[in-house]
């Protein structure tokens, strides 16, 4: 088999590599593989699904007609297991396949931790990271009819995936490492009122704590033991304390990896014809100025958007990306952007102001945002991600940023014409 | 391809919100004015912000823009360019209050209905009649309509 | 006694049924009437601040307002009437003049109205504008005494006269004096935009010229008044004409004064004074006592501008007209502007805005009159201002002799003017004579222009249908054409100084 473009993995950043190629090269035949039996799907409306409020179906964010109206070769239920950089192929586990230019977005898997008692692949653990874990979740859950739960890991995911589970009924109990929840993505601030929602949901909330042993009755769970002895009565545990990338496919090759596949500023890898995008590479981060692995949406859109329009020769470049996180937990919107909970506190400037529920924390460098947390109220935060990815200078209108009714009105004309340039405000 | 879109001179925008006014009752079922207000129905949300300080006023609604965030970073597809007029919109049924929009959009004009748990508003642009009502009604021609070349539409 | 308060002019009607409380009204109006009451959810009015300029009633989205005026009747008295009593109660509270603003109110007499023009019957045709061409171009400037030219051969001549620049008008009506100051430059753009897209002429009155309005310079004329604002050889050189002023129609002998805190950094540098400093316009040129001084300024301005543009002397109409008007043109003027009694101002004492001046019909006919008996009328055109509200009166204007007519009223009505007459408060709620950033802002000059635009097109077409009517195909030959007009209600002495008939009598 041969093809133009070959794009490992049919989530955002591949299903975007497709756009960016076809807004250039509008006849190069691409091939997707994908190791899912499923076309694309938003991974964040797995717990969505999990709670029973969307179908399969409503996960797709472009439809099934995409690859169609695309002409686009989707091969499903197939692992790419190594590339030939020599000979220009993927060798996968049905076939061979060589291509001109290649794309990787093999995404993250999920990091399961060391612990005593665990067997692969043993009834009733879990992770949550894709459709199918979603979907054996709520087979297990339904068939077992399982009341009760346990999820290691109190970040995003493990959060989202208690609420599928609130969601069904379950009586959910969380453990986390850290002395709180959402840790790495919220203030303690933002984390106690989460932690709160979360209780009142019947929810348990173990912090400093981690499963120290999984008890199993044969090949299926029936408890764990934690750090402190305290042991849970459970025939569900998921286990989210994170994903790492997938770099699997290059293990041997000279495409040069730190955490993720290191990328230049045109998403391409350290081999010319092949590119990387999505949780799998390890791009430029503007927060912190240094090339890192950003496992969000926004940035897999992106960069998938841009390694496919290189890849079609088009030569534009990555801006970079910062940390963003929108989510609803427990009914409040919550909104992050970049350092949240800076520690060298003389480096950082912190400003915030809480209102009831209410909860907005600016987070600045020299005069530049560089962290946002926005809780109970996101309306208009989208200007904050504005002001980070422009390194916008708010000095001069600082106390505005917090004010009720902030807007673009306060933004220094400069750069009000520039977000609405030829298409805005005349200045 | 680049829409049509609604340009703003600030330096004519007199403050009087009629544009609001005006938005609210296009998208109104009745599209009478005096209806939308007065009578027992919910009033539908603008799809405009409208800010002010000192004599300094605007009223901004939704760009359209060419590489629009929130449509590359809609989870479910709900925000979506039109293929054939470019215009970013949204198709209510489908959103899922994800808030991935809200988050993205740097002119921040996507606006929330957190009971509903959807985005309530965003300017389509009239898209069921000739010509955006804010444009059309503004009493200064402070907002404009504009073509792909950026020429000014009149009605 | 008691304290007086404030007089209430307007009331202000809000139909309830019909209010939305969108609270646009509250957000437009500078005078402060409207307001909204979050606690009761009710929208007030304080009928005694409005000045009934209507704008709130122009904005209300549902037609919910109207401004009546107050019902609130004195007894009926001829002599005191509510004006008058209102006026004493003013000034014994407050102890100053009375000012105002725009044009004289009183009902003297309207000569336009007591004038009717003639129409072509049987002995010589009517034309119809609309088949056949009608010229209404018109030139200002002086004309040469003679015409000498030289026969080269067979049908060929040349001309022989030098003949000097004179200003090109395709409508003659241009927009009269307003500075930049007295009005927004918002309004000085409307008028500057609209004179160049329709091929007449604006007037800076003594503001000096703000760099914004040097793309419509070739098509101004800049004036020369008592305080000299403004005044520099690139501001005489970049303008069209120049026009020294010495006078105006609503404030005869009475100079001009911008307040200071007006005096913004942008007046200031277009009028080259310090910000903030009053800008006070003398009542007489200090350098000008006889008509040989107002020949020197003449001529000095001749120098600078290399004799290249018509120079103008702009009196108001006084009973003295038309001898200065022959000495101004024996001056040297190529043009002379003469403003009747109800010529408007952004400020003048009411007192001498309704009692000093004369009419500019009767000014104009006895100036045209006096200069042709001398044999010097076209050493000069007039210009006629003052109040001009109709096609009708401008062709009445040139009929009685004017050349061209100057309109100001009119043309701040086409920007939303509503006559409220409290321009020297520097609170217009059109954005026309305010320099507050708020209400500046009001006045889209691109809608200005194609407004003033349209007034003139409109007046226009319906000047040429009152030539054609008369059998006349171009406005030149109806110029000082008095058999054109006859009169009715009007004495023996009125007739004589016009210059006219009384209806009924032929030629």
């Amino acid at each position: 088999m041969k093809t133009k473009y070959l794009i490992v993995g049919n989530s955002v950043a591949g299903v975007n590599c497709i756009e960016g190629i076809r807004r250039i090269d509008k006849q190069g035949k691409i091939v997707v593989i994908s190791d899912e039996d499923i076309y694309n799907y938003s991974r964040p409306l797995i717990s969505y699904y999990l709670a029973g409020k969307i179908s399969r179906d409503e996960m797709s964010f472009k439809g099934k007609e995409f690859y169609k109206e695309n002409n686009v070769e989707l091969v499903l239920n197939t692992t790419a297991e190594r590339i030939d950089i020599e000979k220009k192929e993927v060798v996968t586990d049905k076939f061979v396949i060589s291509f001109d230019t290649l794309c990787i977005s093999t995404g993250g898997k999920p990091f399961i931790p060391d612990v005593e008692g665990y067997l692969p692949g043993m009834r009733g653990v879990f992770t949550f990271i894709n459709f199918s874990d979603a979907e054996n979740l709520r087979v297990y859950i339904e068939e077992k009819k399982i009341r009760k739960g346990v999820i290691l890991g109190g970040g995003l995911i493990g959060l989202k995936c208690a609420e599928g589970l609130i969601a069904r009924g379950l009586e959910v109990s969380i453990i986390e490492m850290a002395d709180r929840l959402l840790a790495s993505t919220f203030d303690k601030e933002a984390s106690k009122t989460v932690e709160a929602l979360l209780k009142k949901k019947r929810c348990n909330v173990f912090t400093e704590e981690t499963v120290k042993k999984i008890e199993r009755k044969k090949n299926s769970l029936s408890g764990i033991i934690l750090t402190s002895g305290q042991k849970i009565d459970t025939e569900l545990l998921v286990i989210a304390v994170g994903v790492k990338p997938n770099i699997k496919i290059v293990k041997d090759t000279p495409v040069k990896c730190n955490r993720g596949i290191l990328v230049n500023e045109y998403m391409m890898t350290s081999i010319p014809s092949i590119y990387a995008a999505g949780d799998v590479a390890e791009g430029k981060d503007i927060v912190l100025n240094r090339n890192s692995v950003i496992a969000i949406w926004p940035v897999a859109a992106r960069q998938g958007k841009v390694a496919g329009m290189n890849m079609a020769g088009a030569g534009i470049t990555y801006e970079g990306l910062f940390p963003m996180n929108a989510v609803d937990i427990i009914g409040i919107p919550v909104i992050s952007f970049g350092i949240t909970n800076p520690e060298e506190t003389d480096k950082y400037e912190v400003l915030s102001k809480k209102d009831g529920y209410v909860y907005k924390k600016i987070v600045l460098e020299n005069n530049r945002i560089v962290g946002c947390i926005f809780l109970g109220n996101v309306e208009r935060s989208g200007i904050f991600s504005g002001l980070i990815k422009n390194r916008v200078n708010v000095g001069s209108f600082k106390d505005d940023l917090l004010k009720e009714g902030f807007g673009l009105l306060v933004l220094p004309d400069e750069y009000r014409k520039h977000m609405v340039v030829g298409e805005g405000i005349e200045v | 391809m680049k829409p049509k879109r609604i340009i703003i001179k600030e330096e004519y925008c007199i403050g009087c919100r009629l544009c609001e006014v005006y938005c609210i009752t296009q998208h109104s079922p009745s599209r009478n004015i005096i209806k939308t207000y007065k009578g027992k129905g919910p009033k539908p949300v603008s799809g405009i912000y409208f800010e002010e300080k000192g004599s300094t006023s605007f009223a901004i609604q939704c760009r359209h823009c060419d590489e629009a965030p929130c449509v590359e970073n809609c989870l479910t597809g709900a925000m979506y360019k039109d293929k054939k007029t470019g215009m970013v919109l949204h198709n209510k049924k489908r959103c899922i209050g994800c808030w991935m929009c809200v988050m993205v959009c740097p002119v921040g004009v996507i606006k929330i209905d957190y009971k509903e748990k959807k985005i309530v508003s965003k300017c389509d642009l009239c898209i069921d009649s000739e010509f955006p009502a804010c444009v059309e009604h503004c009493p200064n021609e402070a907002i404009e309509l504009v073509n792909e070349e950026g020429k000014k539409i009149e009605k | 006694m008691a304290k007086a308060k404030n007089i209430t002019e307007f009331i202000i009607e809000r139909d309830e049924r019909r209010c939305i409380k969108c609270q646009a009204c509250v957000r437009v109006c500078a005078s402060d009437v409207h307001s909204y009451d979050d606690e009761s959810q009710e929208l007030l009015s304080d009928n005694s601040r409005c000045v009934g300029c209507h704008f709130c009633e122009d904005i209300c989205p549902t037609g919910a307002l109207t401004i009546k005026r107050n019902p609130s009747a004195t007894k009926d008295n001829a002599h005191w009437t509510r004006d008058y009593i209102y006026r004493i109660v003013k000034q014994s509270t407050t102890g100053g003049i009375l000012l105002t603003g725009m044009g004289n109110d009183k009902q003297y007499k309207n000569y336009f109205e007591h004038m009717v023009l003639n129409a072509a019957q049987v002995t010589n045709p009517s034309i119809d504008p609309l088949r056949e061409p009608m010229e209404l171009r018109t030139f200002i400037g002086r004309r040469p005494d003679r015409i000498r030219y030289e026969k080269i051969k067979e049908n060929k001549y040349i001309l022989k006269e030098s003949i000097s620049n004179l200003l090109h008008l395709e409508i003659p009506v241009m927009f009269s004096a307003m500075s930049f100051g007295s009005i927004s430059l918002n309004a000085c753009k409307s008028l500057a935009k609209a004179a160049f897209l329709s091929g007449t002429y604006w007037n800076t009155g003594e503001g000096g010229m703000h760099r914004n309005l040097y793309p419509y310079a070739e098509r101004a004329i800049v004036q020369i008044a008592s305080g000299r604002f403004g005044v520099n050889t690139e501001y005489l050189e970049r303008a069209a004409a120049v026009e020294i002023k010495i006078g105006q129609g609503a404030k005869p002998g009475i100079g001009g004064h911008l307040p200071g805190e007006k005096v913004s950094e942008e007046i200031s540098l277009t009028r080259m004074i310090p910000e903030g400093t009053d800008a006070i316009s003398p009542a007489p040129h200090h350098d000008i006592y006889s008509i040989e001084d107002l020949r020197q300024l003449i001529f000095a301005i001749k120098e600078v501008t290399s004799y290249k543009k018509p120079v103008g002397v702009k009196i108001a109409a006084v009973h003295n007209v038309a001898p200065i008007a022959s000495g101004i043109v024996r001056a040297g003027a190529d043009f002379v502007t003469i403003d009747g009694i109800r010529g408007g101002t952004g400020a003048a004492p009411l007192v001498i805005r309704d009692n000093v001046g004369i009419p500019i019909e009767l000014a104009v006919a006895v100036v045209d009159q006096r200069l042709r008996d001398e044999g010097i009328r076209n050493q000069a055109s007039i210009i006629a201002a003052g109040g001009f509200k109709t096609s009708a009166d401008i062709v009445k204007a040139i009929a009685l002799g004017a050349d061209v007519v100057y309109i100001g009223s009119a043309a701040l009505i086409a920007l939303g003017c509503h006559l409220c007459q409290k321009c020297y408060t520097g609170k217009c709620n059109w954005g026309i004579a305010t320099q507050d950033s708020y209400l500046t802002k009001r006045l889209n000059p691109d809608i200005g222009a194609e407004r003033l635009c349209n007034l003139l097109k409109a007046w226009a077409l319906e000047i040429k249908e009152m030539l054609g009517g008369m059998g006349i195909n171009a406005i030149e030959s109806l110029r000082g054409n008095r058999e054109q007009l006859r009169g009715i209600d009007l004495t023996e002495t009125e007739l004589k100084l016009l210059g006219i008939k009384y209806a009924g009598e032929a030629w």
